[in-house]
């Protein structure tokens, strides 16, 4: 079964619509630390990694070097790195010439809504969903840029609850569907509330430590029970 | 300010290898069947701590904001599935929220 374009495109319009109000709030914030409307457009265009951004943001505004701000995007998106490794076990059977741009697109949310998609993911697939995000996140931080003074305090806010919102959405199906689905995701956001009010791990950190002890002790479940099935 | 263009491609460099190194050298070998259940509870782990305790904050002034925002989420999100009502739904109600609130 493979994905038709429309269903392409509906998949990746809501990264669309969550990634926009993030995107404008980055440009807004970008012009307000002084940084010119080029380097704006290539943070989004080339690094294209929301959280790691704004982070980048805050420390250059607290005067940190490049060599600090860079090992710390390093540690931010290093989640990535194993949202790769699960996605890889479905995109194998693709040539390696489509992964080398592929590899890029694959943000938080872009990963989120590809691991619920059911089938096979054709590239065409993965492709348009992750141009849905890229555009959403380029456009945005462009026009917050130029624009963003013109939004209303209040509105540019409340648009940070976009990207949790799509999240949630995205885990509500599953976690109706199965209950080991809803215990694995509320373990990991409690565990990873104690890891943050801890605050002994660099930010981002948090998440890695999570994925990796609660998608163990998940994937221990799993095992268990399919040798239950066998019996 | 001087440019920011060699910190912006390092950025890139340091963001664009961990997301790709994975898909290269994973792909279609065989994987053992513990490491099989790692890998597909990963979507699972993620969501839950991107979401928890983020979306509590996301609204710093006001944290109950988002919390009515996301409170919309779920219940039409169950009720009646979607994504793009529950997310809209959610800035629309964070920004009732906060403007009752000034």
């Amino acid at each position: 079964m493979k994905q038709k374009t429309g269903a392409s495109l509906k998949a990746g319009f809501p990264i669309f619509i969550g990634y926009v109000p993030a995107a404008v709030a980055f440009g807004i914030l970008a012009k307000g630390c002084d940084i010119t409307l080029l380097e704006c457009f290539l943070f989004s265009a080339v690094v294209f990694a929301g959280a790691s951004q704004f982070i980048a943001l805050n420390l250059l505004v607290t005067g940190m070097g490049p060599g600090g701000i860079v090992l710390t995007t390093l540690l931010v998106n290093f989640r990535h790195f194993l949202m790769s490794a699960s996605l890889s076990t479905r995109l194998g059977h693709l040539p390696k010439r489509y992964l080398f741009p592929m590899a890029f697109g694959i943000t938080d949310e872009v990963f989120s809504v590809l691991s619920f998609t059911k089938g096979e993911l054709s590239k065409t697939h993965v492709f348009l969903v992750e141009l849905c995000a890229y555009s959403a996140w380029v456009g945005g931080s462009v026009a917050g840029f130029i624009l963003g003074g013109f939004l209303p305090e209040i509105l540019s806010k409340s648009m940070g609850v976009a990207l949790y919102a799509l999240l949630l959405a995205i885990l509500l199906p599953e976690v109706k569907a199965s209950g080991r689905a809803l215990i694995l995701a509320i373990s990991s956001g409690v565990l990873n509330t104690w890891l943050v009010h801890l605050d002994i791990l660099p930010k981002g950190w948090t998440i890695i430590v999570c994925i990796l002890i609660v998608a163990s002790i998940g994937s221990f479940f799993m095992t268990w029970e399919k040798e239950e099935e066998l019996l | 300010m001087k440019t920011l263009i060699p910190l912006i491609l390092g950025m890139a460099a340091v963001t664009y290898v961990p997301r790709l190194i994975p898909l290269l050298f994973i792909g279609n070998r065989k994987i053992p069947q513990r490491m099989d259940g790692f890998l597909k509870c990963i979507p699972l782990a993620a969501l839950g701590a991107l979401i928890i305790p983020g979306a509590f904050q996301a609204t710093p002034d006001l944290p109950a904001a988002a919390v009515a925002g996301m409170g919309f989420t779920i219940v039409y999100g169950l009720f009646r599935g979607g994504i793009i009502v529950p997310v809209l739904g959610s800035v629309a109600v964070t920004y009732c929220v906060l403007l009752a609130n000034i």
